[in-house]
């Protein structure tokens, strides 16, 4: 909420200090968002426009006469809303603008200039700029515009959080500051309204659990030409609010500065009294802003004879509003709860002044108040005939406030700091809380307009906040001390991310949520639900798989001349129902960074199937993994692989499908991995094998398999022949070419055999090694290479 | 006699001579071998006279000595000098780089992240993650935010329209431990959250770690006490907090914590507050009997404040030029 530091001033009967204030609103819990100081540069003085001539030489320019209280000075001027009689900023020569512009004698067009006629914003008022600052003909030539206008002035910008409704006026935040600085506010009070007339207009209320008090006033006879104040404009500019009509201004006015928001009906534009329902279907409604809207059933709607007229609580209707023709109007100031509020403002996109006050709750006990505040402006401002205030009222349905017990040694406990009793007294007097001491603490009956005193911890937090957070001690907690679980069945995350990053990738952290058209590249994992309420396509749907998100991370490198990426993610993949934690990453590029050492070769599998299997060592069950051919469409069919833990499917790896690389701007080797984190790191505890002290036996053989069988294929053939004896294989070549017949190729195993409890014999290893040779040439076709 | 003084010194000189392995070799044949001139000598003790036979052996074997001592000594000079040569021949530019793959790196919010869970953990806090797809009760009702209650409008929620949501906190996961575990319980809770808002300052998704402890005798100094440690170990500098009174429906007292920065504006870097009587029922506990705090750290603001990353959404870039900076 913005408003005027002058406003605030009348309304505390003192000047303050403004650095302080703010500071101590903040610490009150009115987070300060900023001031801002205005002024007027000394040398603008208030004119009047005594004669208006058209330029002789420019169409858009006019010359005016403008008496400045001591001499009638000739300015030009290029504002369309100049015109003789008008009160207007005039800067004299000499003058230095807001904005660092001197005013000099000058010609424009022939004709000599001497001064300015300024608009707000060349005075930095505020951002209108289509014309030059109208100000009343009333005020006296001469007077310095600083002196019209209250200046200097600043305006301050309080944050209000949603508990705290009533510090939406200036009332309100006058009440905080008076708290602040030791005592209660004064309230200026409101004279009684003239009433000199009886009109017979009412309403009706159909639900008074949604609104437990309407109140209208007829205002008969007001004068049309009525202008509203300058003092009036400058508070609501100030406040954000542009003037546009003496009763409209009013009532934003009187909002400003009660917290109670009001509607203006032009009277002779209804039809029949008010009547204020829900809405029904069928029901339509042109707002203020001319938007039509088709009400829900659950809305408040102010109707008349001929419809809803109002969207009740947000914003009125365009047909009942009034304009520079009305002469009866109707004030409105109701008390539409906030349950009857609650989502409504949201749910049409309209979140007005208004809105925001009944959401969190206006004072039930200022509605008089508002009304006769209304009615004395009006009547000063336009003149007018007053009625008396139509009450409407269901005290059995008005927002009461319960009494609250305060006990003393809850208080002390929650702060862990004793608050003497006589300052929570002190404080509670401050606050206009009414209390009663009881045998262990108070009794509080909390002010009509504190919605958010409900509970023991809400007089705790007040006490706490009047007192000073800064003055409660900081201290230790003592508490028991349990040993917590340590599980070494699971390996823990950070351990490998260290690995992936000690094996040279970047950890990259990506949105969850990606386009779907992206998302359509992958088959890796299907998309998980979209967002109903996305901040973009691009944003919308809930990744099922993380390597596109890499993919994109891995082109925008590329695209910064990097000639090689290594990236890796850890982070959830959603499905339908459910969500999991995965790892992923991708190689692009260079194997290795250039160097003098290596060459330019590209990634390829075998790079990244080298960290894969640093990973899975990690789970100490190696044996229980195994990789088997995949057939992800995102990937290359020859270079890819599903990664098996004991048959079930725990990650896939492969080079890029050169669709995909192409799709995502990657134009280098690719591969990448993906990996179910819970699956590949569920870890087996070490059980230590037993040492053999016998020497081992080596012997290497060379076969001849067709080129489509697997290593791992012939590994397993002999690791089932070889029994116990056979402590380990080593693929160490592979060959194709000359001598091996194509279609063919040859792979060198080396063989480790060992017994634990003797030396093996020639015999037993040749044993051995012949039911490998053949069980090989049984499983594979393999041929014994010569 | 002087033949024999004679002979060593040509000897030795042919020895110190030999300029490699082979031709010393060759020097040793020719002196010490079957048919050397050395053993030549010896042969020829049998001519002479019996009682000049032991002064003459004696005499010929203490020559004999002295060449093959000068050969060792020559074959050493020799080997030591062939490795020298071998050893200059090796030298390489040690300034040249390693061979070795470049060193990866951890994301600053990792790393952030990493320092907060050890700080807590080291006071006995337990770490706990959930789910980030959540449903409307965890995420708001039970945290004490009712359906249309205007603080919702503080969260910009992101909806699945089905009920489920994009958690906006990562406090859901504080209301599904208290449930499981019970109380007395002490954890920090981080994980992604959602919120939909993107400007300079706003990403849609960041990261939180919030924190609970809930206890018979916690109070609102035990709250302050442990968020100024936490602030000057994870900066590992003296610290000035300023406690200051907000609102957040699932905490009452409230407090958003600032802190003050080196050119003396505050900075406000969490928030934090007593749990609220509410959250407790609603998890079955007594507030009467159990009570306790909880805050929530935003990581992002942590590691850009202890790394100086100046602005947010570089966080999210996964620009190795940034990354790269964290090895």
């Amino acid at each position: 909420m913005k408003f005027s530091r002058r406003w605030l001033e009348h309304w505390l009967g003192r000047d303050i200090e403004l650095g302080p204030v703010l500071e101590r609103l903040t610490l009150a819990g009115l987070e300060v968002d900023g001031s801002e100081a205005i002024s007027a540069a000394d040398g603008v003085v208030v004119g009047r426009v005594t004669d208006v001539a058209q330029h002789p030489d420019a169409d858009r320019l006019s010359v005016a006469q403008v008496d400045d209280g001591e001499a009638t000075l000739e300015i030009v001027c290029g504002a369309p809303n100049v015109r003789a009689g008008m009160g207007v900023a005039v800067a004299r020569i000499g003058t230095v603008l807001p904005g660092g512009l001197k005013i000099r004698k000058s010609k424009l067009r022939g004709v000599a200039s001497h001064g300015m006629l300024c608009s707000a914003r060349e005075l930095e008022l505020g951002e209108e700029h289509d014309g030059i600052l109208e100000l009343p003909a009333t005020i006296e030539p001469g007077t310095p515009l600083a002196e019209a206008l209250e200046l200097p002035d600043d305006v301050i910008d309080v944050d209000l959080t949603p508990n705290r409704g009533d510090c939406f006026s200036v009332l309100g935040i006058a009440r905080e500051v008076a708290t602040f600085m030791g005592d209660q506010l004064d309230e200026p009070p409101v004279s009684e309204v003239p009433e000199t007339a009886q009109h017979d207009f009412t309403a009706r209320v159909d639900d008074s659990v949604r609104v437990p008090r309407f109140t209208l006033r007829v205002i008969q006879d007001i004068d049309t030409a009525a202008a509203t104040p300058l003092w009036m404009v400058e508070r609501l500019r100030r406040s954000g609010i542009r003037a546009i009509h003496p009763v409209v201004d009013i009532t934003n006015y009187v909002m400003l500065e009660y917290g109670q928001p009001m509607h203006a009906y032009d009277l002779d534009k209804l039809a029949g009294n008010i009547h204020v329902r829900l809405a029904q279907s069928g029901d339509k409604l042109t707002l203020l802003d001319e938007r039509e809207i088709e009400p829900d059933s659950d809305t408040l709607l102010i109707c008349d004879d001929s419809g809803p007229i109002g969207l009740a609580g947000i914003m009125g209707g365009a047909s009942t509003g009034v304009d520079e023709h009305t002469r009866h109007i109707v004030f409105e100031a109701a008390l539409f709860t906030p349950a009857a509020m609650a989502g409504q403002a949201r749910r049409y996109g309209l979140h007005t002044d208004a809105s925001l006050r009944f959401e969190r709750g206006v004072d039930p006990a200022g509605h008089a108040r508002a009304q006769a505040r209304a009615a004395n402006l009006l009547l000063d401002i336009a003149g007018g005939n007053a009625s008396p205030m139509v009450d409407l009222v269901d005290a059995a349905h008005l927002p009461a406030r319960s009494e609250v017990t305060l006990r003393q040694a809850r208080l002390d406990k929650l702060l862990g700091h004793k608050v003497a009793a006589d300052t929570v007294d002190n404080i509670f007097t401050r606050l206009g809380f009414k209390t009663t001491q009881t045998h262990d603490g108070w009794q509080v009956a909390p002010p009509s307009y504190r919605y958010d005193i409900a509970i023991e911890e809400d007089l705790i937090e007040e006490v706490a906040r009047v007192y000073g957070y800064d003055r409660i001690p900081a201290r230790r907690a003592y508490s028991e001390v349990a040993l917590a679980p340590d599980s070494e069945g699971r390996i823990a995350e950070g351990r490998v991310r260290d690995t992936l990053a000690a094996r040279g990738y970047n950890e990259a952290i990506c949105y969850s949520f990606i386009d779907p058209e992206q998302h359509a590249r992958w088959d890796t994992g299907a998309p998980g639900p979209t967002l109903a309420n996305p901040l973009s396509r691009e944003l919308s749907v809930m990744r099922g798989t993380m390597l596109p998100g890499l993919a994109a991370a891995t082109a925008h490198n590329l695209a910064r001349q990097r000639d090689r990426v290594r990236l890796f993610e850890m982070g959830h993949v959603f499905e339908t129902d459910g969500e999991r934690l995965v790892l992923a990453g991708i190689a692009a590029g260079r194997r290795l960074p250039e160097q003098w050492a290596a060459g330019a070769d590209g990634v390829d599998f075998f790079d990244i199937k080298a960290d894969i299997e640093a990973l899975l060592a990690l789970s100490g069950a190696v044996h229980e993994f195994s990789f088997v051919r995949a057939s992800s469409s995102a990937l290359h069919p020859g270079q890819s692989a599903e990664i098996h833990r004991n048959g079930a499917r725990v990650g896939v790896i492969g080079a890029l499908h050169p669709r995909v690389a192409q799709a995502s701007d990657i134009d280098v080797p690719c591969v990448v991995f993906e990996l179910d984190f819970e699956g590949v790191f569920a870890a087996n505890v070490t059980r230590t094998a037993p040492i053999s002290r016998f020497p081992s036996v080596r012997r290497d053989l060379a076969v001849l398999v067709d080129d489509a069988v697997d290593a791992q294929a012939l590994s397993a053939s002999a690791a089932d022949a070889g029994g116990a004896l056979l402590q380990s294989i080593r693929v160490f070549d592979i060959y194709r070419g000359r001598g091996v017949e194509p279609g063919l190729k040859s792979v060198a195993l080396g063989l480790i055999l060992q017994d634990s409890s003797r030396t093996l014999t020639d015999i037993e290893t040749d044993a051995t090694v012949a039911a490998i040779v053949q069980a090989l040439q049984r499983d594979h076709g393999a041929k014994l290479r010569e | 006699m002087q033949d024999l003084d004679a002979l060593q010194q040509t000897a030795i000189a042919r020895v110190d001579a030999a300029a490699d392995v082979a031709s010393l070799e060759a020097v040793r044949v020719a002196l010490l071998g079957k048919k050397g001139e050395l053993t030549a000598l010896l042969k020829m003790l049998g001519q002479l006279d019996p009682s000049e036979r032991p002064a003459a052996g004696q005499r010929i074997n203490a020559v004999k000595q002295a060449v093959a001592a000068a050969i060792d000594a020559r074959a050493d000079a020799l080997k030591a000098a062939a490795i020298d040569a071998r050893l200059d021949a090796e030298r390489i530019d040690i300034t040249l780089p390693g061979r070795a793959t470049r060193q990866g790196s951890l994301h600053p919010v990792t790393l952030a992240r990493r320092r907060i869970e050890a700080i807590f953990a080291g006071a006995g806090f337990g770490i706990r993650q959930g789910p980030e797809i959540e449903d409307d009760f965890h995420n708001f009702t039970a945290l004490n935010i009712p359906e249309n209650h205007p603080a919702r409008a503080m969260h910009d929620t992101f909806y699945f329209g089905d009920g489920r949501l994009l958690r906006t906190h990562t406090s859901p996961t504080q209301i599904r431990s208290m449930r499981d575990e019970g109380v007395p319980i002490r954890i920090v809770c981080p994980g992604r959250v959602y919120r939909c808002d993107s400007d300079q300052t706003h990403t849609p998704m960041f990261h939180q770690v919030e924190g609970l402890v809930i206890d018979r005798d916690i109070s609102f100094a035990n709250l302050k006490s442990v968020l100024h440690e936490f602030v000057e170990r994870f900066f590992e500098r003296e610290a000035e907090l300023r406690f200051r009174p907000s609102y957040f429906p699932f905490t009452e007292p409230s407090a958003e914590v600032d802190v003050l920065m080196d050119d003396g504006r505050w900075l406000e870097i969490l928030g934090s507050g007593m749990v609220h009587p509410n959250v407790l029922k609603n998890v079955g506990v007594d507030p009467e009997q159990y009570g306790g705090y909880a805050f929530g750290i935003g990581i992002e603001r942590m590691a850009m404040l202890r790394y100086g990353i100046p602005d947010l959404r570089m966080l999210f870039e996964n620009d190795l030029k940034l990354l790269e900076q964290f090895r």
